[in-house]
């Protein structure tokens, strides 16, 4: 990864709330744990946070309620100032940006989907969506086309005049999304964006972002509480506690390596045979023998279930995007992650 | 558990101390009375050396202010602009002979558009009550008065929004100011009517001009409120989609701040408009003609017929500004279906363009329908004044007796009593009231407020207006109380009494005299006659809305073990509602010393009285002075309710 691809980073970010943060973090030991520094009246919503995301990338954050992940979206778009450390957005600090830089660069390169929706009470459904393409200058006819075109997409066609109290709440969220997708940013902040939807639709619009994703290159950052929905669209998955980043990393080596006991605990209940590749828990070729037909190293364990199930060999070969072989597969190990089996 | 424990143990250790010193406290002040044929004089009354004279000093600032700094050409600058506006309603309302020379518009086709308005404020309820207010304005032949009131209103109602809209908006954006401000509108609010006038005839004269100015500034201050307050309860979320919309800070203001701080900022409309009907009504007394002048004069002249009448159109203008108003601030936006026409969409419009034309059109051939002469109009003072000679003659004996009584056996001793006491018992037992409340701080707090009254050298003034205030409050206590509790016992019971209190609320001030001066004369028993009535509606509502907001589980949880209605009444839910009821009791105090000032007129002999004086001969300095020695009562009491409230309220856990 070099440096040009990094979209955005932040380096030892911290964010406390209570009466005098700054100068309580300057004089904090490092070392100090979350419930002192609580007890010292202070919240540490974001703890000593350090990520970075490349252009193109999918992040997904999760964590129990309280972890600290909106306040941490809030940090990299400086909806919020933070405590300490340092957040870069395409190698600029947006610490020391000026009002108006920072307004350009919002105007420019970033959306967000808030938890809570965030509606303009007063205006209709069009009249929101059009909100931001207003606030950078479009015209009135231009706005208007374009977020007609959204708001179809997010299928609430027909209902551009109604106002958000006269909405339901998974109607209100797809005005939500609808505004950011109005002005397709570069880098795109999701709270919790589908967590009113119901499960039809919530599919629809997963595939939508997914489909921007991958043609126009968008960066996201992304809250959720559901695993699926993290697994299917996390390039990388980030896991908050109390306000720290426990782990920070591929979705199977998450689950195969969790780095810390809390991570292992939050990952107990996933059916690890749909997450891991067969890739992620081969073993280097040397000196095994590899005969035979060989797996697709990226298919998951549970998409190689009844090969695995009716194949005899200790051993199966493993093979990369390219067919070569590229490392052996345990069958004992990996039928103990299909089944379940704990160590 | 510990910890709440020692807590708990901490409060009542803080408690013993307060009551302890607040017992020695009274124990001095009872001294102090007891040994009055002992004291020095300098303890007895005010010494000399303790009166500064405030009044000058105020009319030395006000001097320089307006000959050296040369106020009065801003002043009168600004009263112009007020003038050419009042002019344009003037000549379009009433037909005065100004720019731009349209006027008068029929009465039928204003009292067609207030119908209009009503409609699509709120339905045809509104409609109805609007459209015949009017009706009723021109066929008693009040037209004339009323368009003289409303054309103020009409251009003193929108500069105070405007005005509060603007510094609630730099309160919002600034701490420094807000902290600036926040005390000057608690003085603001507690200063009574009388006490904006004299500034007022100072730096502009009297007349329509300065009716409109005072009225614009006694109505700002709950606007600067509620757009502080809208503006500050604006949701997070909300402001953060505009800032990643790109919005600047003018962009956040105007799309997305102000319209999602609406329904605050229409309540202090609705605020704004009763204020400056309340005070259009008072600033008769500054020259402004119109309604208030009409009542003041018929009821000088003791003509009850006629000053109900005129009542009665006060009455309804203000309730029908009231339910327009809220109308406004509770209607929601509602979308129109698509493909709807344009004439559709704007059916109202076209309704009321057309009736318009239609009704301008019949008075040209039906004069009636443009004008209604004092000749022709119905008028019901004779039936009224004879059924209220009867009702009087009736209610005679009793009047004549409770007046009497009153005068001789209550409010003469009471008042000689006040007079008695010596001032520093006073000053010391409300620091003893203080301490027992909120300790040390809440007693210099009394201390102060009613130090700088003993020292405007108005105590004996002063002391009258307390005899007032105290006795009236302590009557309505004994009507609103129990109506209160009556009005509680069942739901719709207590929504019937709600409506009527809110309802009563809305009416003038001076409203409230017409009654009492019809059965008692013009004097100290009219007086309190008035301020109880007044003072009694805001403790009836709050007694009511205290009892039915007790949580649900405490009720239930007394039935379950076994209590009657009346021990629950007694031990769960008076308690229980007791802070919100000392609310009541706070406005009550409020509204008394209003009231009380206002009566002034009719013949008291307390602040209110020099304050007319005051008034009479444009003294400024004197005004303020008394002013705001009512205004500090008002704070006290309001200090010493608040806290207490507070604290009774965490203690019963009823804080959220
Ligand atoms: N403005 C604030 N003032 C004080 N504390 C705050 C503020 N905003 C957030 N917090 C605290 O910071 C912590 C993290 O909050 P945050 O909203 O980031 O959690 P979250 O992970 O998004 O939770 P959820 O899943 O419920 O949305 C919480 O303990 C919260 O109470
Ligand atoms: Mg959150």
């Amino acid at each position: 990864m070099t440096d040009t691809d990094m979209v955005m980073s932040c380096r030892k970010v911290w964010k406390l709330f209570g009466p005098r943060p700054g100068a309580y973090l300057a004089g904090l030991d490092p070392a100090a744990s979350f419930d002192q520094i609580r007890a010292d009246g202070y919240v540490p919503a974001v703890r000593d946070v350090s990520l970075d995301i490349s252009k193109g990338e999918m992040l997904v954050i999760m964590g129990l309620s309280g972890s600290g992940k909106s306040t941490l979206v809030r940090c990299l778009s400086r909806l919020i100032e933070i405590t300490g450390g340092e957040v870069r957005v395409e190698g600029q600090v947006i610490g020391d940006l000026s009002e108006k830089e920072l307004i350009d660069l919002r105007r420019n390169k970033m959306g967000m989907v808030f938890q809570s929706f965030g509606l303009l009470p007063h205006r209709t459904v069009l009249e929101n969506v059009a909100f931001p393409l207003e606030m950078r200058g479009q015209d009135i006819h231009t706005r208007r086309a374009r977020a007609l075109e959204v708001i179809e997409l997010v299928g609430l066609g027909g209902r551009e005049d109604y106002f958000p109290r006269e909405l339901s709440g998974g109607q209100q969220q797809r005005v939500g999304i609808a505004r950011s997708l109005a002005i397709e940013p570069d880098i795109w902040f999701l709270d919790e964006p589908f967590s009113a939807l119901d499960p039809l639709i919530r599919r629809e619009m997963q595939d939508e972002f997914l489909r921007l994703q991958g043609l126009l290159g968008k960066t996201i950052v992304f809250i959720t509480h559901d695993f699926d929905e993290a697994l299917r669209l996390a390039d990388r998955i980030a896991i908050m506690k109390d306000g720290a980043v426990e782990q920070c990393d591929r979705p199977d080596r998450i689950v195969m390596e969790p780095a810390t006991e809390y991570v292992a605990k939050f990952i107990e209940d996933i059916e690890k045979a749909r997450v891991v590749h067969a890739s992620a828990m081969m073993q280097p070729v040397n000196g095994h023998d590899l005969t035979g037909a060989a797996v697709d190293g990226g298919k998951t364990i549970s998409q190689l279930a009844r090969l695995l199930v009716n194949d005899d060999r200790l051993i199966l070969p493993v093979a990369g995007p390219d067919g070569a072989i590229i490392g052996g597969l345990d069958r004992q190990k990996a039928l103990d992650v299909l089944l379940g089996a704990k160590e | 558990m510990t910890a709440l424990s020692t807590n708990a143990h901490h409060v009542d250790a803080r408690h013993d101390v307060r009551m302890r010193v607040a017992q020695i406290l009274l124990m001095a002040a009872l001294v102090l009375t007891v040994g009055k044929g002992v004291l020095p004089e300098g303890l007895v009354r005010p010494p000399a050396w303790m009166v500064w004279p405030f009044a000058d000093w105020i009319n030395a600032f006000f001097d320089f202010l307006r000959d050296d700094l040369g106020l009065i050409h801003v002043t009168r600058a600004f009263a112009d602009g007020v003038e050419w506006l009042l002019d344009i309603t003037a000549n379009l309302l009433y037909g005065k002979n100004r720019w731009p020379r349209l006027g008068p518009i029929p009465w039928s086709v204003i009292a067609i558009t207030a119908a209009m308005i009503g409609y699509y404020l709120s339905g045809w309820r509104l409609a109805m009550f609007a459209g015949l207010t009017f009706v009723w304005v021109a066929v008693m032949g009040q037209w004339e008065w009323t368009m003289e009131t409303l054309s103020v209103i009409i251009v003193a109602a929108p500069l105070s929004i405007l005005l509060g809209l603007v510094f609630g908006t730099m309160a919002w954006r600034s701490a420094g100011f807000r902290m600036v401000l926040n005390p000057l509108l608690n003085v603001a609010q507690s200063l009574p009517h009388f006490a904006y006038m004299i500034p007022v005839v100072v730096f502009i004269g009297v007349g329509p001009k300065a009716g409109a100015i005072v009225t614009i500034i006694f109505s700002v201050p709950p606007m600067i409120r509620m757009t502080l307050l809208g503006l500050q309860k604006v949701p997070p979320e909300v402001v953060e989609a505009g800032h990643m919309a790109g919005a600047t800070r003018w962009q956040l203001l105007r799309h997305v701040r102000l319209p999602t701080a609406r329904t605050e900022i229409l309540v202090g409309v609705n605020q704004v408009i009763m204020q400056c009907l309340a005070m259009v009504v008072l600033a008769s007394f500054i020259g402004m003609p119109g309604l208030g002048q009409k009542l003041l004069q018929l009821l000088q002249a003791l003509k009850i017929g006629r000053s109900i009448e005129i009542g009665i159109t006060i009455v309804l203008l203000a309730v029908m500004l009231d339910r327009c108003s809220k109308a406004w601030a509770t209607r929601q936006p509602e979308h129109i279906e698509k493909g709807t026409s344009w004439l559709i969409r704007h059916r109202l419009l076209l309704v009321w363009a057309v009736l318009v034309g239609v009704f301008w059109g019949l008075s040209l051939m039906f004069p009636v329908l443009h004008e209604i002469g004092r000749r022709d109009a119905f008028s019901l003072a004779d039936p009224l004044d004879a059924m209220m000679d009867w009702v009087i003659m009736v209610l005679d004996p009793v009047t004549q007796w409770l007046r009497w009584f009153l005068i001789v056996w209550v409010l003469i001793p009471l008042r000689d009593a006040m007079l008695w006491l010596p001032f520093s018992a006073v000053l010391v037992f409300l620091m003893a009231v203080g301490w027992a409340v909120g300790g040390r701080r809440s007693a210099l707090i009394c201390l102060a407020y009613f130090g700088l009254i003993a020292m405007t050298g108005w105590w004996d003034r002063a002391m009258i207006t307390v005899y007032t205030v105290t006795f009236a409050v302590f009557l309505a206590t004994l009507i609103g109380f129990p109506l209160g509790i009556w009005g509680s016992r069942s739901e719709s019971r207590a929504r019937a009494v709600l409506l009527i209190c809110d309802t009563l609320q809305t009416f003038p001030s001076f409203i409230y005299l017409i009654p009492v001066i019809m059965l008692f004369g013009v004097n100290d028993v009219a007086v309190v006659g008035a301020v109880v009535l007044f003072a009694a509606v805001p403790l009836i509502r709050y007694t009511i809305e205290g009892l039915r907001n007790v949580p649900v589980a405490q009720i239930e949880a007394a039935n379950m073990s076994g209590a009657s209605r009346r021990q629950t009444l007694w031990s769960v839910r008076l308690p229980l509602a007791l802070p919100t009821i000392m609310v009541g009791v706070n406005q009550s105090v409020m509204f008394s010393l209003f009231m009380v000032i206002i009566a002034a007129f009719i013949g008291t002999q307390d602040l209110g009285q020099e304050m007319q004086r005051a008034l009479s001969s444009s003294d400024v300095g004197k005004g303020l002075v008394l002013g705001l020695a009512v205004a500090f009562m008002g704070l006290m009491v309001d200090h010493l309710i608040t806290v207490w409230a507070n604290r009774r309220r965490k203690a019963l856990g009823l804080e959220t």
